[in-house]
């Protein structure tokens, strides 16, 4: 029992170990500028027009990615959080700037709806299939009055199970 | 010619306007068995060749706009603006769909020419297809009034005509674009059809399902020309555009995508009709949506509502198409509340764990998905409505919210076949999961041990389970196959090959059904390469070299060139693997069209089952007039594209009818050669 107990300790301790390192390589990983410059410029759109995710726009001679990129690198050469750099650039673009809508605010409903629709939808589901379930009163046509030969059960079952 | 064009225009329009009030004319006589002064028989036969010609006068206008566009003539507004003396005779072609106007006749085209098959088959069932041809005249005659009062294709430029043309838009000028958008149109344009049987059925309270096995029909082949016409789409994305990708989730994609899933969902539940006579309302509701869908695309991304790159300048047809959209939806809405207890479930569901709860659970999904699209596709209007500021949707949106519904998906689609209709038992459940379930497993520890980290990032995760699922589903979808052919095989001493291919052939619809799935997941598999995406950027001077991956590339040479159409700048880079050997010479390029003073990408890939070498001439840097090479490492892609063509064939095998049902039917036509052909009228009052 005691040799069990011990055992399971060891498990949480080992657990909580490779918990902590996973957490610190993360960190580690978002902290890298070249990761954080890819991160953010898949964030925000090309503002020449082109409809593009900023780091993917390939425009010949686009007047508007470069100087985006640069103020990007330059946000992150100072040190400005990620937070910091979205916003100055919501600044001068306007909200257009942002891949995403995530801003708070109204911006949320864009992320919740489609949450509340998945489960709506699946409670629907769950109370259609319920209501599938209960057993009716009146009896189904095809199930009315004496039970069908079975020549005709067999042909039913033949045309219900054959895909 | 102009002229022809513009008569040809009216002449259908006012075809289709004898199609649609002596059709209708007819079938209320016949509905209401009033004795009329016309024979309703009589009157739905001249509706339906009004119809036929209305194809004629159509096909002529649209031939009149090719002629118009082949001999340059830049009289007319539309061929000024979307054509020019250089431009290449294919692409002279496709200028027929490039602008508004064109596309429009397409469309009107496309539309007439299923209406021409319709109405020609019209003996598989006289009545309906008269309810049918009448619906489809309605449709039609909305285009055709857009075609001669709001987008007018044949419009004349005033003054001497212009020595030259615009020319196309050159995204436009790639071989796959000769015929990515007919097929896309094909697939739009084609759920017309269903939407007039599931409606003109409606109208007329058909007894028995054998409309829908007419619908089906149809669905399937408009389904997969829909398939085909947006990943024709996502690989001129891939191959043009130059980013490294085949899906933007741009607007006009998404406007292609929902009916797609809607059509999907149709495909499946309308099995739940056919075999036990359920989900009659949803059906009827989803092929109604799937119509709609394919108008409210098109409603999005002409009447500039949302900003798009594929989408037509600001105009008002935009109008045209919320009025024809508000009378779709109330007609339909008004017929269903008339005529819904003809709707009613025959059967209930008897278990959860049956083939019937896995469809039920199949459409919510492709439905929420559907909805998921259309919500982020509509949100930077509700957004400018609600806070006075537009915002983007893009791709960080829908990745987010599609993919974990994208890989439910994939899990519904190998859990379905592997459960009966009516009700699975528990031990069929064991039975029937054990072996997809092991080898899920199997997958999952051996890609942990090839370094798929699902815990690296978000991408990593959902490759790493999508690659499990696929796992999953490729085997339960495998072992369906091979339980079945092994029996056939016991009994016949075939091999196993042979007898796969015999018991394909006995039940396509159910086999050809699993081929798509296997196609699906081959997809997924491929999607789920783009995780481990690589790309480098490097200015490139004479025998410089460049390290992506496994790749070395090795500039040669960089140069220019220039012809009547545009000037090109490219760069020729040999292409080396790990060992050192030459396996390709790649030339990225990029192009500047004389005519309409555009730019455009030339990809040059080097494609295997493995990966692709993507590789795009990004530009010259000014101050070294070197070339600037952008190099793309995409794990996978190719994937897509075979899943793709698995598709095709799983939706051809599906569409071809079971041998046991081939061969009787032969027989029963060798067995009455003569038998005469029932009349219009006979076949009328027989359903």
């Amino acid at each position: 029992m005691r040799l069990q107990s011990k055992f399971s300790r060891g498990l949480v301790r080992t657990w909580f170990h490779v918990a902590c390192l996973g957490l610190l390589v993360f960190a580690l990983g978002s902290a890298d500028p070249a990761a954080r410059f890819n991160n953010l410029g898949h964030k925000m759109m090309c503002q020449c027009g082109c409809n593009q995710v900023l780091l993917e726009c390939n425009h010949y001679g686009c007047p508007v990615s470069p100087q985006m990129r640069n103020e990007l690198q330059a946000g992150l050469n100072r040190g400005d959080s990620d937070d910091l750099i979205l916003q100055s650039f919501v600044q001068k673009y306007g909200a257009v700037v942002l891949a995403a809508p995530m801003r708070g605010g109204f911006d949320n409903v864009a992320w919740i709806v489609p949450i509340a629709a998945f489960l709506l939808a699946t409670l629907g589901v769950a109370f259609l299939i319920q209501r599938w379930r209960r057993p009716s009163l009146a009896s189904p046509s095809g199930a009315a009055g004496a039970a069908p030969p079975p020549g005709s059960v067999l042909d039913r079952i033949r045309k219900e199970t054959d895909v | 010619m102009a002229l022809f064009g513009s008569f040809s225009l009216i002449l259908a329009l006012v075809l289709c306007v004898y199609t649609l009030l002596s059709g209708a004319l007819a079938l209320r006589q016949l509905a209401v068995a009033r004795p009329a002064r016309f024979s309703p028989e009589r009157l739905v036969e001249t509706s339906r060749r009004a119809g036929i010609a209305s194809f004629i006068a159509v096909t002529a206008a649209a031939l009149a706009l090719v002629y118009l566009s082949f001999t340059d003539n830049f009289s007319i507004d539309y061929i000024l603006h979307h054509s020019n003396r250089a431009l290449p005779k294919a692409y002279k072609f496709s200028a027929l769909w490039s602008g508004q106007e064109g596309s429009l006749l397409l469309w009107a085209w496309l539309l007439a020419a299923y209406g021409f098959v319709l109405r020609m088959r019209h003996k598989v069932d006289v009545k309906l297809t008269a309810y049918a041809s009448t619906i489809l005249a309605g449709i039609q005659i909305f285009f055709l009034l857009l075609l001669n009062f709001a987008a007018h294709p044949f419009a004349v430029v005033p003054g001497p005509m212009p020595q030259d043309g615009f020319g196309l838009n050159p995204l436009l000028q790639y071989p796959e674009m000769v015929i990515h958008p007919p097929m896309l149109y094909l697939g739009y344009v084609g759920f017309s059809v269903p939407f007039a049987f599931a409606l003109g059925a409606l109208m007329m309270r058909y007894p028995g399902e054998k409309w829908i096995h007419i619908t089906r029909r149809w669905t399937m082949v408009t389904w997969l020309f829909l398939t085909c016409g947006i990943f024709l789409g996502a690989h001129w994305a891939y191959s043009v555009l130059g980013w490294g990708g085949y899906w933007g989730w741009d607007p006009v994609e998404n406007a292609s995508f929902m009916p797609w899933l809607t059509g999907t969902a149709f495909l499946h539940s309308v099995m739940m009709q056919e075999k036990r006579g359920m989900m009659k309302s949803w059906n009827v509701w989803l092929i109604f949506a799937t119509f709609m869908l394919t108008v409210l695309g098109t409603l999005l991304t002409r009447s500039g509502l949302v900003s798009s790159v594929h989408a037509f300048a600001q105009s008002s047809i935009g109008t045209w198409f919320w009025a024809f959209l508000l009378i779709v939806f109330l007609v339909c809405l008004f017929t269903y509340l008339r005529q819904r207890d003809h709707l009613k479930a025959e059967n209930r569901l008897e278990s959860i764990a049956s083939r019937e709860s896995s469809f039920l659970f199949n459409n919510l999904i492709l439905l929420v998905a559907c909805f998921c699209i259309l919500w982020g596709t509509l949100f930077p209007v509700l957004s400018e409505y609600f806070q006075g500021s537009k915002v983007t949707v893009g791709a960080p949106f829908y990745n987010r919210v599609n993919l974990p519904i994208g890989l439910f998906l994939l899990l519904l689609t190998g859990i379905g076949p592997l459960l009966a209709w009516r009700s699975t038992s528990f031990r069929s459940v064991r039975k029937n999961f054990f072996i997809p379930v092991a080898a899920a497993v199997f997958t999952a520890v051996v890609l942990l041990i090839a370094g798929v980290h699902p815990w690296k990032d978000q991408a990593t995760l959902f490759a790493y389970i999508a690659f499990v699922l696929a796992a999953f589903v490729g085997t339960a979808i495998s072992s369906e196959f091979l339980r079945g052919a092994s029996v056939i095989r016991r009994n016949t001493g075939q091999n196993l090959l042979a007898s796969m291919v015999q018991l394909a052939r006995r039940n396509t619809r159910r086999y050809g059904g699993y081929l798509v799935h296997f196609g699906v997941v081959i997809i997924f598999i491929g999607i789920a390469g783009a995780a481990f995406n690589q790309e480098k950027e490097q200015e490139l001077g004479f025998n410089d070299a460049m390290t992506l991956g496994p790749y070395r590339m090795v500039c040669r040479s960089y140069t220019q060139d220039s012809n009547a159409n545009f000037d090109t700048e490219y760069a020729l880079l040999d292409v080396y693997d790990g060992r050192g050997h030459k396996i390709a010479q790649l030339a990225p390029e990029k192009r500047f069209y004389h005519a309409s003073e555009q730019a455009a990408t030339m990809v040059a890939i080097n494609s295997t089952l493995a990966r692709d070498l993507y590789v795009v001439y990004a530009g010259k840097n000014p101050e070294t007039d070197r070339p600037i090479i952008k190099a793309f490492l995409n794990p996978l892609v190719n994937w897509i594209w075979i899943g793709v063509l698995v598709i095709i064939a799983g939706t051809f095998l599906a569409l071809t009818p079971n041998l046991e049902a081939a061969v009787a039917h032969s027989r029963a036509r060798n067995r009455v050669p003569l038998a005469a052909p029932a009349t219009s009228g006979e076949v009328m009052a027989e359903p």
